[in-house]
């Protein structure tokens, strides 16, 4: 009942498991683009199998976000057409290009962040030096340096584009996992604190938000007894 | 007169195998830097255009471009292969998403040790088989259209010849169920362009063999 509302209304809606994932990146930038969403989550595999059934999932898997009429899948796919609806994806095509380069660094140090709570317990530890490893060696100083090399405020084009706010989710999570992460990367953290406090962003940071928490066994289990 | 682009990466497909491609399919002459040395690889970091220490990098329009999804975006829209508006190109991100998750697993599957190997292979057979062309044979035959979107040759139409093209080494019969594929594959390789990509003598790479994965442990270093 809520979905047909919300569709009534023009809400995009978020078909997902009630747990980060691959969905985070979508809340977070539906959230700072200030745009309403509702969520309908997956719980079991009967809900999945339903959705595959009747036809919502184009390569059969979730996430899956209704939007403007449509049913959208792969994550990339989904984050491509909101940043580029709310203006959140640079002026032109080279920064466009640069926003991608950056977005995508961003996506595969996600990929072993949001894998990790799905891990089988011998292979966490490994994972989890790799995250640190990453983080600190790879991908912050890049954006570091980004950052440091231009001055400005945000990362493209002096103005809040889908990068900062993935990145902004990624220094929080990683932090999450490791809490000294962010010692050596004072630009990091004044992006963190400038995007953190766009009013859209604050919102959303609020308890009772839609932002997830981090993964907990209930999510885990549930989420291995749906798809796996 | 415009620079051609330049692509730098190790004498394979990896990554870099559907820029080429896109390139090719767009009638755009490129240059190639070959990494076959460590020293190659070291020099290109202290150099500092490799934003996460890694390769493919493409120069062009005065920009070094790494990550592969971010240089094919910027290829396809800068040749006119993205779609004519926000709903085309959603649709071609969509397609091409899917059709590049199932080529990076038969770039990965290389690396693995036989047995492994053997068993992605399999896997990726039984996705392309059951998840991945199915939907395309159904999206060609649900328009009737020449190409998957908007009735136009696109970067979706590109990507998918070469997913078809690399699943049929793995499993020649896999387009036995699709005659629509079948139709497609032949018309989109008869595409001038293509056609000529196609060729032997072609900037094209063959399937990754033990050679090339040696050569690329050595310069990575894993």
């Amino acid at each position: 009942e809520n979905q047909a509302i919300a569709v009534m209304a023009g809400k995009p809606v978020l078909h997902y498991s009630d747990c980060r994932g691959r969905m985070e990146a979508v809340r977070w930038l539906l959230a700072a683009a200030g745009v309403e969403f509702e969520e309908k989550f997956l719980k079991t595999r009967d809900d999945l199998e339903r959705l595959r059934n009747d036809g919502s999932l184009m390569f059969q898997q979730v996430p899956m976000v209704e939007i403007d009429g449509m049913k959208l899948v792969q994550t990339r796919a989904i984050l491509n057409y909101i940043a580029t609806k709310y203006n959140l994806y640079g002026k032109d095509m080279k920064e466009r290009a640069i926003i991608d380069m950056y977005t995508e660094g961003l996506m595969d140090l996600d990929e072993m962040v949001l894998h990790q709570p799905y891990l089988p317990k011998e292979e966490k530890e490994g994972n989890l030096a790799k995250i640190k490893d990453k983080s600190r060696n790879r991908y912050f100083p890049a954006y570091e340096k980004v950052l440091k090399s231009h001055g400005q405020d945000y990362l493209v084009g002096n103005k809040l584009s889908r990068a900062d706010v993935y990145l902004v989710k990624l220094l929080y999570h990683v932090e999450e996992l490791d809490p000294s992460v962010l010692a050596n990367f004072p630009l990091l953290k004044a992006l963190r604190t400038r995007v953190s406090n766009l009013p859209t962003v604050k919102k959303f940071l609020q308890p009772g938000s839609q932002r997830k928490p981090l993964e907990d066994e209930k999510c885990v289990e549930e989420v291995m007894k749906a798809y796996i | 007169m415009e620079a051609k682009p330049k692509l730098y990466y190790f004498q394979g497909r990896g990554r870099m195998e559907s820029i080429r491609w896109l390139l090719a399919a767009a009638g755009v002459e490129f240059e190639e830097e070959f990494l076959e040395t460590r020293e190659q690889y070291e020099k290109l970091l202290k150099d500092g255009r490799l934003l996460f220490d890694q390769v493919p990098l493409v120069e062009i329009d005065g920009m070094p471009l790494t990550q592969s999804r971010a240089i094919l975006s910027y290829l396809a829209a800068k040749y006119n292969l993205y779609g004519k508006d926000l709903k085309e190109r959603l649709r071609i991100d969509m397609y091409t998403d899917g059709t590049l998750d199932l080529m990076i697993m038969i770039a990965q599957a290389a690396f693995k040790p036989p047995k492994e190997k053997e068993e992605s292979y399999a896997l990726i057979v039984k996705r392309a088989k059951t998840r991945y062309f199915p939907v395309f044979e159904k999206i060609l035959k649900d328009h009737g259209e020449d190409f998957l979107v908007g009735n136009r040759f696109s970067w979706a139409d590109i990507q998918l010849l070469e997913a078809i093209l690399m699943v049929e080494e793995l499993s020649a019969p896999i387009l036995s169920d699709f005659p629509l594929l079948q139709a497609f594959k032949a018309r989109i390789s008869n595409i001038p362009t293509i056609q000529k990509f196609l060729q032997p003598g072609s900037q094209r790479k063959p399937p990754p063999d033990g050679h090339y994965v040696e050569v690329v442990r050595n310069v990575l270093k894993f």
